[in-house]
Protein backbone atom coordinates (compact mmCIF):
# COMPACT_ATOMS: atom_id res chain seq x y z
CA UNK A 1 0.00 0.00 0.00
CA UNK A 2 1.02 3.34 -0.92
CA UNK A 3 0.80 6.64 0.82
CA UNK A 4 0.07 10.13 -0.64
CA UNK A 5 0.44 12.81 1.59
CA UNK A 6 -0.85 16.33 0.84
CA UNK A 7 -0.01 18.86 2.79
CA UNK A 8 -2.84 21.77 2.77
CA UNK A 9 -6.27 21.43 2.59
CA UNK A 10 -6.86 24.85 0.87
CA UNK A 11 -8.22 24.96 -2.71
CA UNK A 12 -5.50 23.14 -4.21
CA UNK A 13 -4.77 20.54 -1.32
CA UNK A 14 -8.89 19.66 -1.25
CA UNK A 15 -9.00 19.19 -5.10
CA UNK A 16 -5.67 17.44 -5.96
CA UNK A 17 -7.04 14.88 -3.33
CA UNK A 18 -10.23 14.49 -4.39
CA UNK A 19 -9.16 14.38 -8.16
CA UNK A 20 -6.53 11.76 -7.00
CA UNK A 21 -9.35 9.58 -4.84
CA UNK A 22 -10.78 9.08 -8.28
CA UNK A 23 -7.80 8.22 -10.00
CA UNK A 24 -5.70 5.79 -7.73
CA UNK A 25 -7.45 2.35 -6.39
CA UNK A 26 -8.10 2.76 -2.80
CA UNK A 27 -6.36 -0.29 -2.20
CA UNK A 28 -3.29 0.63 -4.27
CA UNK A 29 -2.73 4.20 -2.15
CA UNK A 30 -3.90 5.74 1.06
CA UNK A 31 -4.82 9.48 0.69
CA UNK A 32 -4.00 11.89 4.10
CA UNK A 33 -4.20 15.56 3.92
CA UNK A 34 -2.69 17.75 6.99
CA UNK A 35 -3.66 20.82 7.68
CA UNK A 36 -3.53 22.55 11.13
CA UNK A 37 -7.15 23.82 11.14
CA UNK A 38 -10.01 22.90 9.89
CA UNK A 39 -11.30 26.33 9.06
CA UNK A 40 -11.67 26.00 4.46
CA UNK A 41 -11.79 30.12 3.74
CA UNK A 42 -13.55 30.91 0.53
CA UNK A 43 -10.72 33.34 -0.45
CA UNK A 44 -12.20 35.09 -3.58
CA UNK A 45 -14.81 36.12 -1.16
CA UNK A 46 -12.50 39.04 0.96
CA UNK A 47 -12.84 41.11 -1.47
CA UNK A 48 -16.38 41.55 -1.05
CA UNK A 49 -16.84 42.01 2.94
CA UNK A 50 -15.12 45.36 3.44
CA UNK A 51 -18.08 46.65 1.06
CA UNK A 52 -21.01 44.53 2.88
CA UNK A 53 -21.43 42.27 -0.34
CA UNK A 54 -20.39 39.20 1.42
CA UNK A 55 -21.16 37.85 4.87
CA UNK A 56 -17.89 37.27 6.79
CA UNK A 57 -19.85 34.27 8.37
CA UNK A 58 -20.83 32.43 5.42
CA UNK A 59 -17.13 32.27 3.58
CA UNK A 60 -15.25 29.48 5.87
CA UNK A 61 -16.57 25.80 5.85
CA UNK A 62 -14.72 23.05 7.45
CA UNK A 63 -11.82 21.48 5.55
CA UNK A 64 -12.78 18.08 6.71
CA UNK A 65 -16.05 18.15 4.86
CA UNK A 66 -14.91 18.73 1.42
CA UNK A 67 -13.13 15.70 0.55
CA UNK A 68 -14.40 12.54 -0.66
CA UNK A 69 -15.22 9.36 1.12
CA UNK A 70 -11.64 7.17 1.04
CA UNK A 71 -9.71 11.01 1.67
CA UNK A 72 -8.20 10.93 5.20
CA UNK A 73 -7.71 14.00 7.40
CA UNK A 74 -5.44 14.53 9.54
CA UNK A 75 -5.51 17.86 11.87
CA UNK A 76 -2.12 18.99 13.02
CA UNK A 77 0.88 21.47 12.28
CA UNK A 78 3.96 20.50 9.99
CA UNK A 79 7.43 21.02 11.64
CA UNK A 80 9.27 20.35 8.88
CA UNK A 81 9.76 18.20 5.85
CA UNK A 82 12.53 15.69 5.74
CA UNK A 83 13.14 15.00 2.29
CA UNK A 84 16.14 12.75 2.31
CA UNK A 85 13.62 10.10 4.41
CA UNK A 86 10.64 11.11 2.62
CA UNK A 87 8.54 11.97 5.86
CA UNK A 88 6.31 14.54 6.84
CA UNK A 89 7.74 15.48 10.89
CA UNK A 90 4.66 16.99 12.97
CA UNK A 91 4.83 19.93 15.33
CA UNK A 92 3.42 17.08 18.07
CA UNK A 93 6.14 15.38 17.33
CA UNK A 94 5.05 12.26 15.16
CA UNK A 95 6.30 11.28 11.70
CA UNK A 96 4.58 9.98 8.74
CA UNK A 97 6.21 8.86 5.59
CA UNK A 98 4.91 9.16 2.21
CA UNK A 99 6.05 7.89 -1.42
CA UNK A 100 4.55 10.93 -3.05
CA UNK A 101 4.10 14.26 -1.59
CA UNK A 102 1.66 17.06 -2.53
CA UNK A 103 2.84 20.51 -1.40
CA UNK A 104 -0.56 22.89 -1.17
CA UNK A 105 0.22 25.21 1.71
CA UNK A 106 -0.16 28.00 -0.42
CA UNK A 107 1.40 31.77 0.44
CA UNK A 108 1.71 33.05 3.61
CA UNK A 109 1.01 37.34 4.65
CA UNK A 110 4.44 38.68 6.20
CA UNK A 111 2.99 42.30 6.99
CA UNK A 112 5.73 42.18 10.02
CA UNK A 113 8.65 42.12 6.91
CA UNK A 114 7.70 45.80 5.86
CA UNK A 115 9.00 48.19 8.45
CA UNK A 116 5.81 50.35 10.40
CA UNK A 117 3.03 48.26 8.85
CA UNK A 118 2.23 46.29 11.89
CA UNK A 119 2.83 49.13 14.01
CA UNK A 120 1.23 52.25 15.20
CA UNK A 121 -2.24 52.71 13.04
CA UNK A 122 -2.33 48.94 12.22
CA UNK A 123 -5.81 47.99 12.14
CA UNK A 124 -6.62 51.72 13.17
CA UNK A 125 -6.32 53.13 9.93
CA UNK A 126 -3.64 50.47 7.98
CA UNK A 127 -5.90 47.39 6.85
CA UNK A 128 -5.54 44.92 4.68
CA UNK A 129 -8.78 42.99 3.03
CA UNK A 130 -6.48 39.26 2.54
CA UNK A 131 -7.26 38.12 5.53
CA UNK A 132 -10.80 36.72 7.06
CA UNK A 133 -10.04 39.56 10.21
CA UNK A 134 -8.92 42.06 8.42
CA UNK A 135 -11.55 42.18 5.92
CA UNK A 136 -13.77 42.49 9.08
CA UNK A 137 -12.08 45.17 10.73
CA UNK A 138 -11.78 46.92 7.38
CA UNK A 139 -15.71 46.84 7.00
CA UNK A 140 -15.91 48.81 9.76
CA UNK A 141 -13.43 51.50 9.38
CA UNK A 142 -14.66 51.97 5.88
CA UNK A 143 -18.46 52.45 7.00
CA UNK A 144 -16.81 55.34 9.53
CA UNK A 145 -15.17 57.02 6.62
CA UNK A 146 -16.66 60.11 5.33
CA UNK A 147 -13.61 61.79 3.13
CA UNK A 148 -10.01 61.68 2.78
CA UNK A 149 -7.24 59.80 0.97
CA UNK A 150 -7.72 56.19 0.79
CA UNK A 151 -4.55 54.62 -0.54
CA UNK A 152 -4.64 51.07 -1.55
CA UNK A 153 -0.91 49.90 -1.49
CA UNK A 154 0.70 46.88 -3.13
CA UNK A 155 4.01 46.27 -1.18
CA UNK A 156 5.86 43.89 -3.75
CA UNK A 157 5.24 41.03 -5.70
CA UNK A 158 3.79 38.13 -6.10
CA UNK A 159 0.50 38.48 -4.44
CA UNK A 160 -2.35 35.93 -4.26
CA UNK A 161 -4.76 37.11 -6.99
CA UNK A 162 -2.66 40.39 -8.59
CA UNK A 163 -6.02 41.48 -9.80
CA UNK A 164 -7.75 42.05 -6.47
CA UNK A 165 -6.13 45.39 -5.54
CA UNK A 166 -7.78 47.01 -8.44
CA UNK A 167 -11.12 45.44 -8.11
CA UNK A 168 -10.67 47.12 -4.16
CA UNK A 169 -10.29 50.21 -6.27
CA UNK A 170 -13.20 50.07 -8.70
CA UNK A 171 -15.22 49.06 -5.33
CA UNK A 172 -14.99 51.77 -3.38
CA UNK A 173 -14.97 53.73 -5.69
CA UNK A 174 -18.57 52.26 -6.07
CA UNK A 175 -19.24 52.00 -2.67
CA UNK A 176 -18.20 55.97 -2.37
CA UNK A 177 -20.24 56.96 -5.10
CA UNK A 178 -23.71 54.52 -3.55
CA UNK A 179 -22.57 56.40 0.26
CA UNK A 180 -22.38 60.38 -1.89
CA UNK A 181 -19.18 60.88 -0.95
CA UNK A 182 -17.03 60.26 -3.66
CA UNK A 183 -16.63 63.83 -4.36
CA UNK A 184 -14.95 64.26 -0.69
CA UNK A 185 -12.53 60.78 -1.48
CA UNK A 186 -9.70 60.33 -3.12
CA UNK A 187 -9.00 56.95 -4.40
CA UNK A 188 -4.92 56.12 -4.93
CA UNK A 189 -3.62 52.62 -5.86
CA UNK A 190 0.04 52.38 -5.34
CA UNK A 191 1.86 49.35 -6.97
CA UNK A 192 5.72 48.44 -7.45
CA UNK A 193 5.13 47.24 -11.34
CA UNK A 194 5.32 49.49 -13.93
CA UNK A 195 1.51 49.63 -14.93
CA UNK A 196 -1.60 48.61 -13.82
CA UNK A 197 -0.92 45.03 -14.24
CA UNK A 198 2.28 43.04 -15.67
CA UNK A 199 0.50 42.20 -19.41
CA UNK A 200 0.54 44.77 -21.96
CA UNK A 201 -2.66 44.64 -23.12
CA UNK A 202 -4.66 43.57 -19.90
CA UNK A 203 -2.58 46.56 -18.17
CA UNK A 204 -3.86 49.53 -20.80
CA UNK A 205 -7.32 48.62 -20.37
CA UNK A 206 -6.96 48.70 -16.74
CA UNK A 207 -5.43 51.97 -16.57
CA UNK A 208 -7.86 53.31 -18.95
CA UNK A 209 -10.53 52.00 -16.04
CA UNK A 210 -9.01 53.53 -13.42
CA UNK A 211 -8.51 56.36 -15.13
CA UNK A 212 -12.19 56.90 -16.20
CA UNK A 213 -13.27 56.26 -12.48
CA UNK A 214 -10.91 59.01 -11.43
CA UNK A 215 -8.72 56.66 -9.39
CA UNK A 216 -5.33 57.78 -9.53
CA UNK A 217 -2.23 55.35 -9.79
CA UNK A 218 1.27 55.67 -8.68
CA UNK A 219 3.08 53.31 -10.27
CA UNK A 220 6.94 51.53 -9.84
CA UNK A 221 6.59 52.23 -5.82
CA UNK A 222 8.39 49.88 -3.74
CA UNK A 223 7.10 50.78 -0.29
CA UNK A 224 9.32 50.28 2.27
CA UNK A 225 8.09 51.82 5.50
CA UNK A 226 4.39 52.45 6.23
CA UNK A 227 4.27 55.54 9.02
CA UNK A 228 0.99 54.85 10.49
CA UNK A 229 1.19 57.67 12.91
CA UNK A 230 2.04 60.13 10.17
CA UNK A 231 -0.53 58.62 7.08
CA UNK A 232 2.18 58.33 4.62
CA UNK A 233 4.12 55.15 2.93
CA UNK A 234 7.62 55.76 1.89
CA UNK A 235 9.20 54.17 -0.79
CA UNK A 236 12.77 52.79 -0.96
CA UNK A 237 13.42 55.79 -3.30
CA UNK A 238 12.38 58.66 -0.50
CA UNK A 239 8.78 59.03 -2.55
CA UNK A 240 5.30 60.01 -0.07
CA UNK A 241 1.99 58.85 -0.63
CA UNK A 242 -0.31 60.49 2.49
CA UNK A 243 -3.07 58.64 3.39
CA UNK A 244 -6.08 58.84 5.86
CA UNK A 245 -6.92 55.44 5.31
CA UNK A 246 -4.26 52.35 4.04
CA UNK A 247 -5.31 49.49 2.51
CA UNK A 248 -1.85 47.51 2.30
CA UNK A 249 -1.72 44.12 0.29
CA UNK A 250 1.67 42.52 2.80
CA UNK A 251 4.46 40.83 1.30
CA UNK A 252 3.79 36.91 0.53
CA UNK A 253 5.94 33.88 1.33
CA UNK A 254 5.57 30.41 1.51
CA UNK A 255 4.72 28.49 4.50
CA UNK A 256 7.48 28.90 7.76
CA UNK A 257 7.75 25.05 7.34
CA UNK A 258 9.15 25.46 3.67
CA UNK A 259 12.17 27.14 5.07
CA UNK A 260 12.49 24.58 8.17
CA UNK A 261 12.81 22.15 5.19
CA UNK A 262 16.36 21.94 4.13
CA UNK A 263 16.29 21.48 0.35
CA UNK A 264 12.50 22.55 -0.07
CA UNK A 265 11.64 26.20 -0.69
CA UNK A 266 13.83 29.16 -2.60
CA UNK A 267 14.44 32.30 -0.79
CA UNK A 268 11.19 33.22 -0.34
CA UNK A 269 10.00 29.96 0.78
CA UNK A 270 7.94 28.90 -2.62
CA UNK A 271 8.86 25.93 -4.23
CA UNK A 272 11.28 25.40 -7.14
CA UNK A 273 8.76 23.90 -9.88
CA UNK A 274 8.95 21.99 -13.13
CA UNK A 275 6.17 24.62 -14.78
CA UNK A 276 4.76 21.77 -17.62
CA UNK A 277 5.09 18.96 -15.05
CA UNK A 278 4.42 20.18 -11.51
CA UNK A 279 6.62 17.99 -10.03
CA UNK A 280 9.90 19.46 -7.91
CA UNK A 281 12.47 20.32 -9.59
CA UNK A 282 14.74 18.67 -6.90
CA UNK A 283 12.90 15.88 -5.61
CA UNK A 284 10.81 13.42 -7.54
CA UNK A 285 8.72 12.65 -5.39
CA UNK A 286 7.30 15.71 -4.57
CA UNK A 287 4.88 17.87 -6.44
CA UNK A 288 3.63 21.55 -5.89
CA UNK A 289 -0.18 22.64 -6.58
CA UNK A 290 -1.30 26.22 -6.61
CA UNK A 291 0.24 29.56 -4.54
CA UNK A 292 3.33 27.48 -3.27
CA UNK A 293 4.92 26.89 -6.44
CA UNK A 294 7.46 29.28 -7.81
CA UNK A 295 5.65 29.11 -11.35
CA UNK A 296 5.36 32.17 -13.59
CA UNK A 297 1.53 31.99 -13.07
CA UNK A 298 -0.39 33.93 -11.23
CA UNK A 299 -1.04 32.92 -7.22
CA UNK A 300 -5.00 32.23 -8.14
CA UNK A 301 -7.49 29.30 -7.51
CA UNK A 302 -8.12 29.03 -11.14
CA UNK A 303 -4.79 28.26 -12.09
CA UNK A 304 -4.79 25.37 -8.93
CA UNK A 305 -7.74 24.06 -10.45
CA UNK A 306 -6.17 23.87 -14.21
CA UNK A 307 -3.21 22.44 -12.49
CA UNK A 308 -5.12 19.83 -10.70
CA UNK A 309 -6.56 18.34 -14.42
CA UNK A 310 -2.60 17.65 -15.15
CA UNK A 311 -1.07 17.01 -11.92
CA UNK A 312 -3.38 13.88 -11.12
CA UNK A 313 -2.67 12.49 -13.39
CA UNK A 314 1.50 13.16 -13.50
CA UNK A 315 1.17 11.72 -9.81
CA UNK A 316 -0.96 8.79 -10.98
CA UNK A 317 1.75 7.89 -13.90
CA UNK A 318 4.55 8.80 -11.37
CA UNK A 319 3.15 6.00 -9.39
CA UNK A 320 2.79 3.17 -11.79
CA UNK A 321 6.50 4.47 -13.30
CA UNK A 322 5.26 6.06 -16.22
CA UNK A 323 6.86 9.53 -17.69
CA UNK A 324 5.14 12.50 -16.95
CA UNK A 325 3.12 14.57 -18.63
CA UNK A 326 4.25 18.18 -19.40
CA UNK A 327 1.04 19.79 -20.32
CA UNK A 328 0.18 22.64 -17.80
CA UNK A 329 0.17 25.46 -20.15
CA UNK A 330 -0.07 28.12 -17.50
CA UNK A 331 -3.68 28.94 -18.19
CA UNK A 332 -5.05 31.28 -15.67
CA UNK A 333 -8.85 32.76 -16.07
CA UNK A 334 -9.94 35.66 -13.48
CA UNK A 335 -12.98 37.85 -13.15
CA UNK A 336 -12.07 41.29 -12.22
CA UNK A 337 -15.26 43.01 -10.40
CA UNK A 338 -15.30 46.88 -11.72
CA UNK A 339 -18.48 48.28 -9.46
CA UNK A 340 -21.67 48.63 -10.66
CA UNK A 341 -22.75 45.50 -11.20
CA UNK A 342 -20.10 44.66 -13.71
CA UNK A 343 -16.95 42.46 -14.29
CA UNK A 344 -14.22 41.97 -16.77
CA UNK A 345 -13.20 38.48 -17.60
CA UNK A 346 -9.40 37.90 -18.44
CA UNK A 347 -8.50 34.45 -19.76
CA UNK A 348 -4.25 33.66 -20.43
CA UNK A 349 -1.30 31.52 -20.08
CA UNK A 350 2.31 30.80 -19.85
CA UNK A 351 2.84 32.39 -23.59
CA UNK A 352 -0.33 34.15 -24.50
CA UNK A 353 -1.25 37.76 -22.69
CA UNK A 354 -5.11 38.66 -21.82
CA UNK A 355 -6.58 39.69 -24.92
CA UNK A 356 -9.90 41.01 -26.21
CA UNK A 357 -12.50 39.17 -28.09
CA UNK A 358 -14.97 36.20 -26.18
CA UNK A 359 -14.78 32.73 -23.82
CA UNK A 360 -14.64 29.89 -23.80
CA UNK A 361 -15.52 30.69 -27.42
CA UNK A 362 -16.73 32.95 -30.04
CA UNK A 363 -20.25 32.77 -28.18
CA UNK A 364 -18.97 33.15 -24.48
CA UNK A 365 -18.67 35.71 -21.92
CA UNK A 366 -16.86 39.39 -23.08
CA UNK A 367 -13.19 39.45 -22.43
CA UNK A 368 -11.10 42.24 -20.83
CA UNK A 369 -14.58 44.31 -21.38
CA UNK A 370 -17.04 45.46 -18.40
CA UNK A 371 -20.11 43.48 -18.45
CA UNK A 372 -22.91 42.88 -16.15
CA UNK A 373 -22.57 38.92 -17.59
CA UNK A 374 -18.99 38.71 -16.50
CA UNK A 375 -20.33 40.00 -12.80
CA UNK A 376 -23.04 37.08 -12.32
CA UNK A 377 -20.15 34.41 -14.14
CA UNK A 378 -17.95 36.21 -11.11
CA UNK A 379 -21.02 35.49 -8.31
CA UNK A 380 -21.96 32.38 -9.78
CA UNK A 381 -18.13 31.05 -9.00
CA UNK A 382 -18.90 30.68 -5.26
CA UNK A 383 -21.31 27.89 -6.06
CA UNK A 384 -18.61 26.07 -8.53
CA UNK A 385 -15.91 27.00 -6.41
CA UNK A 386 -17.48 24.57 -3.58
CA UNK A 387 -19.55 22.22 -6.11
CA UNK A 388 -17.29 21.68 -9.07
CA UNK A 389 -13.74 22.86 -8.34
CA UNK A 390 -13.10 21.43 -4.60
CA UNK A 391 -14.43 17.94 -5.66
CA UNK A 392 -12.41 17.97 -8.44
CA UNK A 393 -14.56 17.77 -11.63
CA UNK A 394 -14.11 19.95 -14.48
CA UNK A 395 -16.37 22.77 -15.92
CA UNK A 396 -18.20 22.26 -18.82
CA UNK A 397 -16.48 23.72 -21.61
CA UNK A 398 -13.52 25.21 -19.47
CA UNK A 399 -10.08 22.74 -20.09
CA UNK A 400 -6.82 22.83 -18.42
CA UNK A 401 -5.52 23.73 -22.03
CA UNK A 402 -6.26 27.22 -22.98
CA UNK A 403 -9.00 27.96 -25.30
CA UNK A 404 -7.96 30.24 -28.06
CA UNK A 405 -10.92 30.15 -30.65
CA UNK A 406 -13.02 32.99 -29.34
CA UNK A 407 -9.95 35.41 -28.98
CA UNK A 408 -8.98 38.32 -31.27
CA UNK A 409 -5.55 38.02 -32.86
CA UNK A 410 -2.35 39.35 -30.73
CA UNK A 411 -1.49 42.93 -31.79
CA UNK A 412 1.71 43.11 -30.02
CA UNK A 413 4.06 40.09 -28.98
CA UNK A 414 4.50 39.13 -25.36
CA UNK A 415 7.87 39.97 -24.79
CA UNK A 416 10.33 37.25 -24.93
CA UNK A 417 8.32 35.05 -26.70
CA UNK A 418 7.65 34.86 -30.22
CA UNK A 419 4.33 36.34 -31.44
CA UNK A 420 1.40 33.73 -31.78
CA UNK A 421 -0.64 33.30 -34.37
CA UNK A 422 -4.38 32.04 -33.20
CA UNK B 1 17.87 45.23 -32.77
CA UNK B 2 19.61 48.35 -31.47
CA UNK B 3 23.12 47.53 -30.91
CA UNK B 4 25.95 49.73 -27.99
CA UNK B 5 29.32 50.16 -27.90
CA UNK B 6 30.87 49.23 -24.87
CA UNK B 7 34.55 49.04 -24.10
CA UNK B 8 34.98 49.30 -27.98
CA UNK B 9 32.58 46.17 -28.79
CA UNK B 10 29.38 46.53 -30.49
CA UNK B 11 26.99 44.48 -28.33
CA UNK B 12 23.10 43.63 -29.04
CA UNK B 13 20.77 45.48 -26.64
CA UNK B 14 17.27 45.76 -26.31
CA UNK B 15 14.87 49.05 -26.49
CA UNK B 16 15.40 49.73 -22.78
CA UNK B 17 19.01 49.34 -23.37
CA UNK B 18 19.88 45.37 -21.40
CA UNK B 19 22.06 43.26 -23.08
CA UNK B 20 19.91 40.53 -24.93
CA UNK B 21 23.19 38.70 -25.24
CA UNK B 22 24.69 38.28 -21.66
CA UNK B 23 27.52 36.23 -23.28
CA UNK B 24 28.37 39.61 -24.86
CA UNK B 25 29.50 41.18 -21.26
CA UNK B 26 32.69 41.47 -20.19
CA UNK B 27 33.28 42.76 -16.75
CA UNK B 28 35.47 45.60 -18.24
CA UNK B 29 32.28 47.10 -19.88
CA UNK B 30 30.41 47.63 -16.59
CA UNK B 31 31.70 51.26 -15.65
CA UNK B 32 30.60 52.71 -18.82
CA UNK B 33 27.36 51.24 -18.62
CA UNK B 34 27.36 52.50 -14.88
CA UNK B 35 27.98 55.98 -16.02
CA UNK B 36 25.21 55.92 -17.86
CA UNK B 37 23.17 54.92 -15.17
CA UNK B 38 25.04 57.93 -13.35
CA UNK B 39 26.56 55.67 -11.11
CA UNK B 40 30.51 55.13 -10.24
CA UNK B 41 31.22 51.80 -9.54
CA UNK B 42 32.20 51.02 -6.06
CA UNK B 43 33.17 47.80 -4.66
CA UNK B 44 29.65 47.20 -2.73
CA UNK B 45 28.23 47.89 -6.41
CA UNK B 46 30.44 45.06 -7.66
CA UNK B 47 29.32 43.21 -5.17
CA UNK B 48 25.90 43.21 -6.33
CA UNK B 49 26.55 42.72 -10.10
CA UNK B 50 28.45 39.94 -9.38
CA UNK B 51 25.69 38.29 -7.95
CA UNK B 52 23.60 39.00 -10.49
CA UNK B 53 25.31 37.24 -12.98
CA UNK B 54 26.10 34.44 -10.90
CA UNK B 55 22.31 34.24 -10.21
CA UNK B 56 21.18 34.86 -13.84
CA UNK B 57 23.93 31.71 -14.77
CA UNK B 58 22.01 29.03 -11.80
CA UNK B 59 18.30 30.41 -12.62
CA UNK B 60 18.11 32.32 -15.71
CA UNK B 61 16.44 35.15 -14.41
CA UNK B 62 18.17 38.17 -12.39
CA UNK B 63 16.48 38.17 -8.76
CA UNK B 64 14.08 40.69 -7.98
CA UNK B 65 14.71 43.61 -5.66
CA UNK B 66 13.47 41.41 -2.41
CA UNK B 67 15.40 38.05 -2.82
CA UNK B 68 18.73 40.73 -3.37
CA UNK B 69 17.95 41.98 0.24
CA UNK B 70 17.76 38.73 1.22
CA UNK B 71 20.69 36.72 -0.70
CA UNK B 72 23.43 39.08 -1.52
CA UNK B 73 24.39 40.58 1.76
CA UNK B 74 23.07 43.64 1.11
CA UNK B 75 20.61 45.24 2.28
CA UNK B 76 17.58 46.57 0.12
CA UNK B 77 17.93 50.34 1.83
CA UNK B 78 21.77 50.38 0.91
CA UNK B 79 20.70 48.89 -2.62
CA UNK B 80 19.12 51.73 -3.17
CA UNK B 81 21.53 53.89 -2.44
CA UNK B 82 23.73 52.37 -4.61
CA UNK B 83 21.46 52.36 -7.13
CA UNK B 84 18.53 55.25 -6.56
CA UNK B 85 16.67 54.21 -9.59
CA UNK B 86 15.90 50.87 -8.74
CA UNK B 87 18.07 48.02 -7.53
CA UNK B 88 17.01 45.04 -9.35
CA UNK B 89 16.85 46.50 -12.87
CA UNK B 90 19.88 49.12 -13.11
CA UNK B 91 21.99 46.42 -11.33
CA UNK B 92 20.92 43.80 -14.39
CA UNK B 93 21.65 46.44 -16.95
CA UNK B 94 25.13 46.90 -15.65
CA UNK B 95 25.27 43.30 -15.21
CA UNK B 96 24.35 42.52 -18.67
CA UNK B 97 21.47 40.52 -17.70
CA UNK B 98 18.20 40.22 -19.21
CA UNK B 99 15.60 42.80 -17.05
CA UNK B 100 14.33 40.44 -14.68
CA UNK B 101 11.39 39.05 -15.37
CA UNK B 102 8.36 40.70 -13.29
CA UNK B 103 5.98 38.22 -11.05
CA UNK B 104 2.65 37.78 -12.12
Amino acid sequence: MQRIVVLGGGTGGTLIANRLRRLVDQKSAEIVVIDADDEHVYQPGLLFVPFGLADPGRLTRPRHRQFRPGVAFRRAAVDLVDLERSEVCLADGTSLGYDVLVVATGARLIPEETEGLTGPGWMDKVFTFYSLDGAVALKSALSRFNGGRLVVGVVDMPVKCPVAPLEFCFLADWYFRRRKIRDRAELTLVTPLDGAFTKPVASRELVGLLDDKGIRLVTEFNTGEVDGAAGRLVSYDGREVGFDLAVMVPLHGGQAYVDRSPGLGDELGFIPTDQRTLQCKAWPNVFVIGDAADLPASKAGSVAHFEGEILARNISRYLAGEPLDAAYDGHTNCFIESGFHKALLIDFNYDLEPLTGRFPGRLGLPLLRESRLNHLGKLAFSWLYWHVLLPGREIPAVRSPMPTAGKRALLTPHPGSPPTQI
Amino acid sequence: MPTSTYAGTDVTVNDEGFFTDPAQWREDMAPQIASQEGIELTDRHWQVIKFMRHEYEIKGTGPTVRVLGKTSGVSIKELYQLFPKGPAKTAAKIAGIPKPRGCI
